[in-house]
């Protein structure tokens, strides 16, 4: 039993802003890939069935609508997680070392999970992840507003560079949740305190 | 999405309307009943107009391009085919005036063309997410709207097109310098496919707010929409 004074695995706000999270970037991902169709930049479409918004001018609306939650939520957990310590505890950039380590570990399916504490491998993919993050609402902006902010534009090369970078930081999304959705899939117990809290982590071996 | 298929999946929701007898609101998902995540998209649109007049410069200029840029052979868009075009007889033609001008006399295309012209060489961005480079010429908005006694405090620029087609702007972007009643495009007079005699320029907006074959122009405090941007999209359309 967590002692009155312990503190839960994921914290409420991480909760809150993680599923927030999850689902500000399924709908810009879904609606994404529907105005991604009206232009394709490579030679291939998304079908239509999975998408979010069954037309360009729906799309665009769910786009420019879950983008404010996406941004909101986003800042909120940069900054919480700077002021909390959660950053400086939990997501230590991991050296190569530790990573070349445990991503062995992991690819032989012999690593170890601890409840509230991120391997190395977990460390690298969520750090990644943000700036991916990051750099799709950069990107993003430059292709929303390549006049008003042309400087934005200008750093990523251009009105169709910026079309093209948005379009890889989405990619490199999508991988990264492959991945993590995997990792769930294989360590399911990590699933319950990312919703319910969990047990307290000093109470963890 | 191609023209064609678009044009397909908007004659499937045009059906679908007709046949509920009702041809307006916004149509998302259910075109025929609004429901609350269609209120709530509509609701975030408009804050994203305001969010983006907020945004908008009126000192900050859409980049300019080198003649040797310029896209070539030129791309036709419109709401219908090439073939569908309205060929509009500029002896004839007229700029109707209406709202909030003092001089409400219609104009001709020889006026417009005796009045001051700006060139400019600057790039088209389609809401599809496709552009273009092209080269307009023709009178600015702003010295227009002074010329006509507009009231330059009202909220809408509106315009009306030969083809049907209907769109309007913020005062604010019809006052900024790049703005202009193109009547010259690549050097020559428009033709029909790209809006002769007179269309709207203006590169801090998307393509689709730069109407064709005007017919009428007017200035209001009533929102006059716009013919994609009753159908659901983003009204401001800033770039
Ligand atoms: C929709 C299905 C998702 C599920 C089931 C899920 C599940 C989880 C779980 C269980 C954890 C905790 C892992 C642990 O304690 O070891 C976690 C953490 C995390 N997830 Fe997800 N996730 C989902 C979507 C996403 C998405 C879409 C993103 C971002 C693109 C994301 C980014 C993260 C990050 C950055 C962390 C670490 C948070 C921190 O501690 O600061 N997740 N996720």
């Amino acid at each position: 039993m967590p002692s009155p004074r312990s503190r839960p695995i994921h914290p409420w706000p991480l909760r809150l802003m993680h599923w927030l999270n999850a689902l500000a970037i399924l709908t810009m991902i879904g609606s994404g890939w529907q105005i991604y169709n009206a232009a394709p930049i490579f030679p291939f479409s998304f079908p239509t069935s999975i998408t979010i918004g069954q037309w360009l001018g729906a799309a665009i609306a769910w786009h420019l609508a879950a983008m404010w939650l996406l941004v909101l939520n986003g800042i909120a957990y940069l900054a919480w997680g700077v002021v909390s310590g959660h950053f400086r505890r939990k997501l230590v950039p991991p050296t190569p070392r530790a990573l070349w380590r445990d991503a062995m570990l992991a690819l032989r399916l012999r690593l170890d999970h601890r409840h509230g504490v991120y391997n190395a491998v977990q460390r690298a993919l969520y750090l990644g992840v943000i700036a991916l993050g990051v750099l799709a609402v950069l990107s993003g902006l430059a292709v929303w507003k390549p006049v008003q902010l042309w400087w934005l534009s200008d750093v990523f090369g251009g009105f169709r560079a910026s079309r093209v970078v948005h379009f890889l930081a989405m990619a490199g999304i999508v991988g990264f949740l492959a991945v993590h959705l995997a990792l769930v899939a294989l360590v399911p117990r990590v699933l319950w305190p990312m919703i319910g809290g969990g047990a307290a982590a000093e109470d963890v071996p | 999405m191609n023209k064609l298929s678009e044009r397909r999946a908007l004659l499937g929701r045009a059906l679908a309307f007709g046949a509920l007898g009702a041809l307006t609101g916004c149509d998302y998902d259910h075109p025929h009943h609004p429901d609350l995540a269609d209120r709530a998209l509509r609701a975030m649109s408009s804050w994203n107009d305001r969010v983006q007049a907020a945004l908008f410069d009126p000192a900050t200029l859409a980049p300019t391009y080198r003649p040797d840029q310029i896209t070539r052979p030129p791309r036709f868009n419109a709401y219908y085919d090439l073939d569908q075009v309205r060929v509009v007889d500029g002896a004839s033609w007229k700029l109707d005036l209406f709202g909030a001008v003092a001089e409400k006399r219609p104009w001709r295309l020889t006026e417009l063309r005796a009045a001051p012209q700006e060139n400019q060489i600057t790039r088209l961005i389609c809401v599809e997410g496709w552009r273009v480079i092209g080269q307009w010429g023709g009178v600015p908005l702003h010295w227009f709207l002074r010329r006509i006694g507009a009231d330059l405090r009202a909220r809408y620029v509106s315009v009306r097109c030969a083809d049907g087609y209907y769109s309007s702007i913020d005062m604010a972007s019809a006052l900024h310098p790049q703005t202009i009643l193109a009547l010259d495009f690549l050097g020559r007079p428009l033709t029909p496919p790209f809006g002769f005699p007179v269309r709207l320029r203006i590169p801090t907006k998307l393509g689709f707010k730069n109407p064709k074959s005007l017919v009428a122009l007017g200035v209001t405090n009533v929102d006059p929409g716009g013919y994609w941007e009753d159908q659901g999209y983003n009204w401001f359309s800033g770039s």
